[in-house]
């Protein structure tokens, strides 16, 4: 059964998790006897009744109540214990655990956002503590996204304008791969994170370490922070460090330059455009470039924003 | 003639034996490119339809075949994302709009509804070529969006996505919102032809289950489509005036603009599938040469479903937020629907018991749609759960849910049409060893295609995505390698049928030994059909009565009609010109 | 196509239809179908009315005010009044008064056309005061953050019915050419039959909107 588990469905690395595959496999199951039984009986009708003359005459047979209430009340009944049991472990997962670790969550073209109680802020990594439910309070800042971790069966999609919930508690320190399952634009299959989970005392240290969020490592240097930031959050996505042609125009060679705008002016790409390109994207769009990054006003601070001009300064 | 008070009518009626290769049928009698365009009679709308299904559905393959040859590689292979995104969004608008929507009901349903009905033609024939036409500029309307800025929403253009994204998305929703009053239309002319244009004697109890299946169409049709055109017209004016109704930044709600898609979209998927079911009926009796079993199951349970259909809808929601209390509400009516096409699948099994089985291609084809459907029924019933619901949803598990209906039911049930009335409509016989090999490479290339799908879906791969991690690549590979198989079955059908119009041999009026009405005509059928009211005495699936009795009954005009009948006299003779 | 017995009428009787009555049974049932189908148009829009009217009710009281409920109540009585006379048209047609036909379409037609001229004017006076839908909306008279939705649905629904309207006038001119040239009578008069049920349509539905926008307290 595990081997044909691992065939079929990631590892259940929730508490919650076996009760969604016990009823997968049952409903597979079942479908598999039904689907073999009535295969079989249309492929025996064919073989024991295939025409052998033209002449043939079939007998009438116009229906057969006690058949035909036969084969709506089984399935009817096989199907209603299906939904009780799909309803019931659905209600199950729905509600969290009172003494939940609550961590929000906010969904953005392309990237997930993690803030927790204590001010530390992730991009693209989700760190929680094993053995303790954890519930998640969305957001999202533009379109509709979805929260998806295969690992813990769960998905609740992330709407603008209001909150959604979901949780989980995942027993054993490891890493799960979180994916957007609601279509939303170019880098939709991009917007991918990972959960980390940690032991409890570690996760207390990790989480006190970051604490206030965005602070300068103190063994990198400006630019080497800023391209990590890049990465962390999704800059790369959109804007190439070695001239490639993506969503949005690429960093490289792009500080001291002139940048032709959609508006026919030209401006000096210098700390002050690009500063104001990352808080206030729509002020001046590239030509040839689609109006589409968000704000990120009120989320780099001014250190980071520093660091980010250094990295670019160094694409030359 | 006698009028008694009685509602029993007594018609001399005379037996006419219908003629293979007539002189003059519905091809040669207005000729010209013209007269073409300009027809209302029904079988050529119909063949009209049929083309131009045909045509959107190779379109809507090409498109089908980049998606799966970008996705041979994690990353990148061959085309940006942007293209990726814009061209499965149109794979899935054309295929359902302008291939699935009107492929049974407006090509083959046009073609044979009358004659199963023994009318001259639908109620409404000006009104049947309008439908036509709006189809056309609503498809018209749809490439020019396509050239013009093309769309990335996905075919259900969710809000506030749609409404925010550039492109063509103004242009695109009101083409459909255009093919959806063509459907509008189509469905109020098949209603009106079902009740008032039945020949004298065509009870309902006779009525063919084609023709009950897209009575249930019709009605899904009439009702649904309507609130599809009025939510695309919401989606066109939020982006040209903002009004805000689904933009949460403007006080709107998102969640609103999908509960009323799929109001429309999830009966729309039984618009598709219901006229398959009817051709099932038709074929298998016709190959079993048995009368159907369970005729008022299968006819009411197709009604049913339509009904049913409509209550449903929040099953596509289970994880958009909406409350607990709504999913349970429409999880529980999702599994009463699936009662009704149970139903149908075990009577259709029943009905080939002590039957007289031909193995024919039709027949083949209904066989592939026994298998595929069924595999596409009871993975609708793993989603109708929902706790497996919000692992499985929008993941690759869904994407082959539904291509095992849409494709493995819908599309192998049309072709099993199409090669089953390919006789009627074309007055020549195709290729029968090409069409038995086509119909294996198809359900080979099928399975190879979606089979993994199911896998990768379970395993957690979503859908609409662009790059996605290794760990799914051999999946994708062997459905991409699947997908080129089933394409190549495609084409050989096109290809066998094609030359068969040129050099086919002539099919006699009833090749298959039906006793449906269609085939009591000419074959090809004259361009009204009958010259005289036709008279139906016997139902369409009494193979148990010789087949010399299913001569088409000739009354002289001016019956009436909605009267029961008493034949009185069966003498024989050639119908009158 | 000679047999015909003698009370079938076929001066307008169409190939595939055995006589009269079945054509005229056959258009009668399609526009009933084909206002379900209108119905179900409308009833989206109503549906979002709804939703929104329970989500913000004090909006609809206040921005309910802003309406003219005169003009909306004579427009009310126009438009009950049009109905009328399209059914005295078609009773006037079952009596064979081919004259009276043309006079009462004429009337219904004029009804109609004044029910159009009052609803011109009410938009246009909410323009000046810069009550445009959606975006566009610039009125500073309502204290509430969601006030352009209301005035987006009102301007949707009431534009959806005004639409119905001029379509109608359309059908409307059409009927009365037809009637002065004699086409109707006693035994054909499908066209102004089923055009009557449409205009029918129309009215219930202006009845269904007036309260809902002009009568909320």
């Amino acid at each position: 059964m595990d081997a044909l588990n691992d065939l079929l469905l990631p590892p259940a690395k929730s508490t919650l998790a076996h009760q969604t595959d016990t009823l997968f496999w049952f409903v597979h199951l079942s479908g598999l006897v039904l689907t073999i039984g009535l295969i079989g009986v249309l492929i025996y009708f064919v073989i024991k009744y295939r025409r052998e003359s033209e002449d043939e005459v079939t007998p009438l047979i116009t229906h057969n109540n006690k058949l035909e209430v036969t084969w709506s009340v089984i399935p009817l009944i096989m199907v209603l214990i299906v939904f009780g049991w799909g309803y019931q472990v659905f209600m199950e997962q729905r509600v969290a655990p009172d003494d939940a670790y609550e961590v929000n969550v906010t969904g953005q073209k392309w990237i997930w956002q993690f803030t927790y109680e204590n001010g530390a802020r992730t991009n693209g990594e989700l760190h929680v503590p094993a053995g303790r439910p954890v519930k998640l309070i969305m957001n999202s800042s533009d379109v509709i996204h979805s929260f998806y971790v295969p690992d813990y069966r769960i998905k609740q999609d992330v709407l603008p304008g209001r909150y959604t919930e979901v949780w989980f508690n995942a027993p054993e320190p490891g890493e799960s791969i979180v994916f957007c399952t609601e279509y939303c634009g170019t880098s939709h299959s991009d917007m991918t994170a990972k959960v980390i989970v940690h032991e409890e005392g570690e996760f207390e240290n990790w989480l006190a370490d970051n604490a206030g969020g965005g602070g300068m490592p103190e063994d990198l240097a400006p630019a080497e922070w800023g391209e990590q930031l890049a990465q962390e959050w999704a800059c790369s996505t959109c804007h190439s460090a070695d001239g490639s042609d993506m969503t949005g125009p690429t960093w490289q060679g792009l500080f001291g330059h002139e940048v032709q705008l959609s508006d026919g002016s030209t401006v000096t790409a210098d700390e002050n455009y690009i500063r104001e390109s990352i808080l206030e994207p729509g002020a001046k769009v590239v030509d040839g470039y689609p109006n589409v990054m968000n704000t990120y006003q009120g989320q780099l601070n001014d250190e980071q924003i520093n660091a980010i001009i250094e990295y670019i300064k160094t694409l030359k | 003639m006698s009028t008694e008070e009685t509602n029993l009518k007594k018609i001399q009626v005379q037996r006419y034996e219908p003629e293979s290769d007539p002189d003059q049928h519905y091809l040669n009698e207005e000729t010209g490119i013209w007269a073409w365009l300009t027809t209302v009679d029904h079988k050529k709308i119909g063949l009209m339809y049929l083309a131009s299904v045909t045509f959107f559905f190779f379109v809507g393959g090409i498109m089908a075949l980049l998606v799966r040859t970008e996705l041979w590689t994690p990353a990148k292979t061959f085309i940006e994302a942007n293209t990726y995104n814009q061209i499965f969004t149109l794979h899935g608008a054309i295929m359902v709009f302008l291939f699935l929507v009107p492929s049974v009901p407006a090509a083959l349903g046009n073609f044979f509804l009358p004659l199963q009905l023994g009318a001259k033609d639908v109620a409404f024939p000006r009104l049947n070529l309008l439908s036509y036409y709006l189809y056309v500029a609503g498809a018209l309307i749809a490439i020019v969006s396509i050239v013009n800025g093309g769309i990335d929403t996905g075919w259900t253009f969710y809000t506030p996505y749609s409404s925010t994204t550039g492109g063509a998305v103004t242009t695109m929703v009101f083409g459909v919102f255009v093919i959806g009053f063509s459907s509008i239309l189509t469905g109020v002319n098949f209603i009106t032809t079902i009740h008032k244009m039945r020949a004298p004697g065509l009870s309902w109890d006779k009525l063919s289950l084609f023709s009950w299946s897209l009575y249930a169409t019709s009605i899904i049709q009439i009702l649904a489509t309507p609130v599809l055109a009025i939510t695309l017209a919401l989606v066109g004016l939020e982006r040209l005036l903002g009004i805000g109704i689904f933009d949460p930044a403007l006080g709107g709600d998102p969640v609103l603009f999908q509960h009323f898609f799929w109001f429309y979209s999830h009966p729309a998927v039984y618009i598709m599938i219901v006229p398959g079911f009817g051709i099932v009926s038709e074929v298998i009796t016709t190959f079993s040469k048995k009368h159907i079993f369970g005729y008022w199951a299968i006819a009411l349970s197709s009604l049913a479903i339509a009904f049913i259909g409509f209550l449903v809808w929040g099953h596509h929601m289970f994880v958009s937020g909406q409350a607990s209390l709504a999913s349970m509400v429409f999880s529980f009516l999702t599994f009463l629907v699936g009662i009704p096409t149970g139903i149908k699948m075990f009577n259709w099994t029943a009905t080939l018991y002590k039957g007289s089985i031909k193995l024919a291609s039709p027949l083949l084809y209904i066989f592939g749609f026994f298998f595929l459907f069924l595999v596409g029924g009871l993975t609708g019933i793993v989603l109708g759960s929902i706790a497996l619901n919000v692992h499985l949803h929008d993941t690759y598990y869904v994407v082959a849910h539904f291509h095992f209906v849409m494709v493995g039911g819908m599309v192998m049930a049309f072709l099993a049409g199409v090669h089953y009335w390919w006789p009627k409509m074309t007055g020549r016989l195709y290729n029968e060893t090409l069409a038995k090999i086509a119909c294996g490479i198809i359900f080979v290339g099928f399975n190879v295609t979606f089979l993994p799908q199911f896998v990768m879906g379970s395993l957690g791969m979503p859908r609409r995505y662009f790059n996605y991690i290794e760990q799914f690549q051999v999946y994708h590979q062997i459905s991409t390698i699947g997908s080129y198989i089933l394409g190549i079955g495609f084409v050989m059908i096109f290809y066998y049928l094609v030359k068969s119009i040129y050099t086919g041999e002539k099919a006699s009026p009833n090749p298959w030994g039906s006793r449906a009405l269609e085939w009591q005509v000419n074959s090809l059928p004259p361009l009204h059909n009958f010259h005289h009211t036709p008279v139906i005495i016997n139902g369409p699936y009494d193979y148990h009565k010789p087949m010399d009795e299913f001569q088409l009954g000739l009354a002289e005009s001016g019956n009436g009609h909605g009267t029961e009948v008493d034949v009185s006299s069966t003498e024989e003779k050639p119908q009158a010109e | 196509m000679a047999n015909h017995s003698t009370s079938s009428h076929s001066r307008y009787l169409q190939h595939h239809f055995v006589d009269a009555e079945q054509q005229f049974d056959a258009a009668k049932m399609g526009m009933w179908v084909f206002l379900v189908t209108e119905i179900l148009f409308f009833g989206g829009l109503f549906a979002a009315y709804i939703v929104y009217r329970l989500w913000y009710p004090e909006l609809f009281v206040m921005a309910s005010e802003e309406l003219n409920t005169l003009w909306g109540g004579v427009n009310t009585v126009v438009l009950i009044g049009s109905s009328l006379t399209v059914a005295m048209a078609i009773k006037s047609a079952q009596l064979n008064q081919k004259r009276n036909i043309a006079i009462n379409l004429g009337i219904t037609l004029a009804l109609a056309a004044i029910f159009m001229v009052i609803k011109y004017f009410e938009w246009t006076h909410k323009f000046h005061l810069g009550i445009f839908p959606g975006e566009f909306y610039a009125y500073e008279g309502i204290d509430h953050p969601k006030a352009n939705v209301f005035f987006s649905l009102y301007y949707l629904m009431t534009g959806l019915h005004g639409l119905h309207v001029i379509i109608g006038i359309g059908l409307m001119i059409w009927l009365l050419v037809r009637s002065v040239k004699g086409h109707f009578d006693s035994e054909y008069y499908t066209p102004v039959e089923i055009t009557g049920l449409y205009w029918h349509l129309v009215d219930i539905i202006w009845i269904f909107l007036f309260p809902l926008f002009y009568l909320i307290d």
